[in-house]
């Protein structure tokens, strides 16, 4: 593919809008055949990162090779090499389903022999086969997400870059949304995936968590999960709640704790020693424990773990 | 640069134009609606001019003169009246533009060899009409008039006069003298202004604001075959309007086509190729629909209205505006249809105005091509 065999390969990068700094010293490198996470609040530099690599944005400094081509430098030849779905459903409303895949097999240049077979293709990818001359503007969100990858890969690029494919997205077509990713990345294919997700990043190869435009963290899930705690997690049910999280932070041998749904997730050095410790510790202070046990963290507790030490820092 | 990505483009945008109510009206409706509100709405000829008649004598030579005023095209007597009141209440109401007063002493005097005056009241807010309305006025008197002395000459048994001097006028290029052949062929103008500025200025903008634009730079296209692929469609609209406005102008409203079908179209082609580039232009530099819309109207519409000699002479303008409608394309497009028309130049004549369209032309499409960007 390139000299250093990487897909998607950056350094340095940095893209500032006047005073604020979106991107701020950006690294990473993408294998072919991988589904990469870039996980994040609004608002972290998700897709400005994404624009800059299909060469939609300049940056302002450092650099980013995609497909072997310097975005800055050869966007066009980037984007021989890429598909890119915007956050934004941006494919035409008022035209059907079959023109919009006509017209993006056309600007791709997609070969005439084997339009057809791509379309169809395409269609059946999308769960679309049979509904071609529906008009786009009337699809559910599911199918129209479905339709604009479709749209972006009809000419089979080696990497595909999705910003946030699936926000406004029902639970079974997020899930569906995410076989197609795999399927792709089966293929070959190198999956440049942004998501505010918590659970949809446990579905990337490997991972970066984003933060203020910077990477906090980088890996494959697992990785980070046992990286980045400082300590064992604790899952607490009590009540009430509100009064425990208050006490428990200021509770000896607790590194932090945060509310989770109905219960709290705690930062322990030694999950062993810290339960009965803390079962006695809410107990003289009239909090009534219903359970307490060591679970293995989630992403979020990782990010909350890692943005939470940022904050302190 | 791919024929297939530009043909991909261009049939997408046919398809939008199609589907989109608002500008297919625009394409189909607009031409006919500006010819028909122009060809009929906008008279210049000043003809049937409301007159009120206080007539003091009402005798047979007062009569005469009157009967003058009816038989005459540029005048209709709308009433006579017998007190002067009515006579200015009329004029007052503007029921009536001009209000004539025949003495009580009009037959007697003009008996005697004396000098008759019949008095005309003029309403002279439209200062134009009024001069016309005055100099016809003039003109049918004195037609009476020489036809009285020469009455008088010849009772006394003495030979006619012959006037000195006769102006012997040919109208040339309009011989009727209708406002609607000097109207009509301009009014092309204005819907190719609308056609290609008003309705490209809507495309690129239109793409940003919906955000489809973020999808069509990700792709290899090209800003030229974007631009291309855009305006194609326009161009051919734009065309095919011209066309039917002309066949229009020529068979339903009988104006003189004198030039040759290939100038009038190769002019149009020109011009069309003006005002898509800036209409294209000003979309990239509105990037929101409303904004590129207001000012393709302001930058298009009004000055080939205003501007261009369509309505109002450049002649006749302060030298400042004067210089003002030299940068004024549609000017030049005006001023080749009057001459294609009625005067049947050919390319050969109107070659200054030809040129300066292709600067146009040429400027523009570099300024188009080069302000629009693959970039958010």
């Amino acid at each position: 593919m390139n000299g250093n065999g990487y897909s998607v390969s950056v350094r340095d990068l940095v893209k500032k809008f006047g005073d604020f700094t979106a991107v701020d010293h950006i690294n990473l490198e993408t294998s072919r055949g991988e589904v990469f996470g870039f996980l994040g609040p609004n608002g972290a530099g998700k897709s400005t990162t994404i624009r800059i690599l299909c060469g939609l944005l300049q940056p302002t400094s450092g650099t980013a090779r995609v497909a072997g081509h310097d975005v800055a430098q050869e966007p066009e030849a980037v984007r021989q090499n890429i598909g890119y779905m915007s956050q934004k459903f941006s494919l035409y409303h008022d035209l059907r389903v079959i023109e919009n895949l006509r017209f993006f097999a056309g600007l791709y240049n997609v070969p005439h022999e084997v339009v057809e077979k791509r379309i169809g293709w395409a269609l059946e990818m999308a769960g679309l086969t049979g509904r071609e001359r529906l008009m786009t503007g009337t699809l559910p969100g599911g199918w129209k997400q479905r339709l604009a990858l479709g749209c972006a890969v009809l000419h089979q690029p080696p990497i595909v870059f999705l910003d946030e494919p699936t926000s406004g997205v029902d639970p079974i077509s997020r899930r569906q949304f995410w076989e197609l990713i795999h399927h792709m990345a089966g293929d070959g294919v190198t999956v440049f995936v942004t998501t505010h997700y918590m659970e949809e990043a446990e579905y990337c190869n490997r991972l970066a968590l984003i933060e203020r435009g910077r990477i906090v963290a980088l890996g494959t899930p697992g990785e980070l999960k046992l990286r980045s705690m400082k300590g064992e997690l604790l899952l607490v049910e009590c009540a009430p709640l509100g009064r425990a999280v208050e006490l428990l932070q200021q509770a000896p041998g607790v590194l932090d704790a945060a509310v989770f749904g109905n219960a709290l997730h705690l930062v322990v050095q030694d999950a062993a020693a810290a339960i009965p410790a803390l079962r006695e510790y809410l107990r003289t202070r009239e909090v009534e424990v219903h359970r307490i046990e060591a679970i293995p963290p989630t992403l979020e507790d990782v990010f909350v773990s890692l943005t939470a030490r940022k904050e302190q820092a | 640069m791919s024929w297939r990505r530009t043909f991909a483009v261009a049939r997408k945008e046919l398809v939008q134009i199609w589907r989109d109510s608002r500008s297919l009206g625009i394409v189909l409706v607009m031409p006919l609606a500006l010819m028909l509100l122009f060809g009929y709405g906008v008279n210049l000829d000043t003809k049937h001019i409301p007159v009120y008649v206080f007539d003091r004598e009402g005798s047979r030579q007062s009569q005469d003169l009157l009967k003058r005023f009816q038989s005459s095209d540029y005048f209709d007597v709308v009433r006579t009246v017998d007190n002067y009141a009515a006579l200015e209440k009329a004029i007052d109401s503007g029921q009536a533009r001009i209000g004539l007063v025949v003495p009580h002493d009009f037959s007697e005097r003009l008996r005697t060899g004396e000098t008759a005056s019949v008095q005309a009241i003029v309403d002279a807010t439209d200062d134009n009409t009024a001069n016309l309305a005055f100099g016809y006025t003039d003109a049918v008197v004195r037609g009476f008039s020489q036809e009285v002395q020469v009455d008088w000459l010849r009772q006394q048994g003495r030979p006619e006069p012959k006037p000195p001097i006769s102006v012997d006028a040919r109208t040339w290029f309009n011989e009727d003298l209708e406002s609607k052949a000097f109207i009509v062929p301009g009014v092309l103008a204005l819907v190719m202004s609308v056609i290609g500025a008003f309705l490209t200025s809507l495309t690129i903008a239109r793409e940003w604001e919906r955000g489809s634009m973020e999808q069509l730079i990700s792709t290899p296209v090209t800003p030229l075959e974007i631009m291309l692929g855009k305006l194609a469609p326009y161009f051919v609209i734009g065309m095919l309007n011209t066309a039917v406005c002309a066949a229009v102008g020529i068979w339903w409203f009988e104006v003189p086509f004198r030039g040759s079908l290939v100038t009038l179209f190769a002019s149009s082609a020109l011009f069309m190729m003006v005002v898509l580039g800036l209409g294209f232009f000003i979309s990239v530099v509105g990037k929101s629909q409303l904004a590129a819309s207001q000012i393709a109207l302001t930058a298009t519409f009004l000055p080939a209205f205003l501007l261009s000699g369509f309505l109002f002479s450049i002649e006749q303008m302060p030298a400042a505006i004067r210089a003002v409608t030299r940068v004024i394309p549609a000017r030049y497009f005006v001023s080749i249809l009057k001459s294609v028309f009625l005067k049947g130049s050919g390319l050969a004549l109107l070659e200054g105005e030809l040129l300066a369209l292709a600067l146009f032309a040429a400027a523009l499409t570099l300024l188009a091509t080069r302000s629009f960007k693959k970039k958010l």
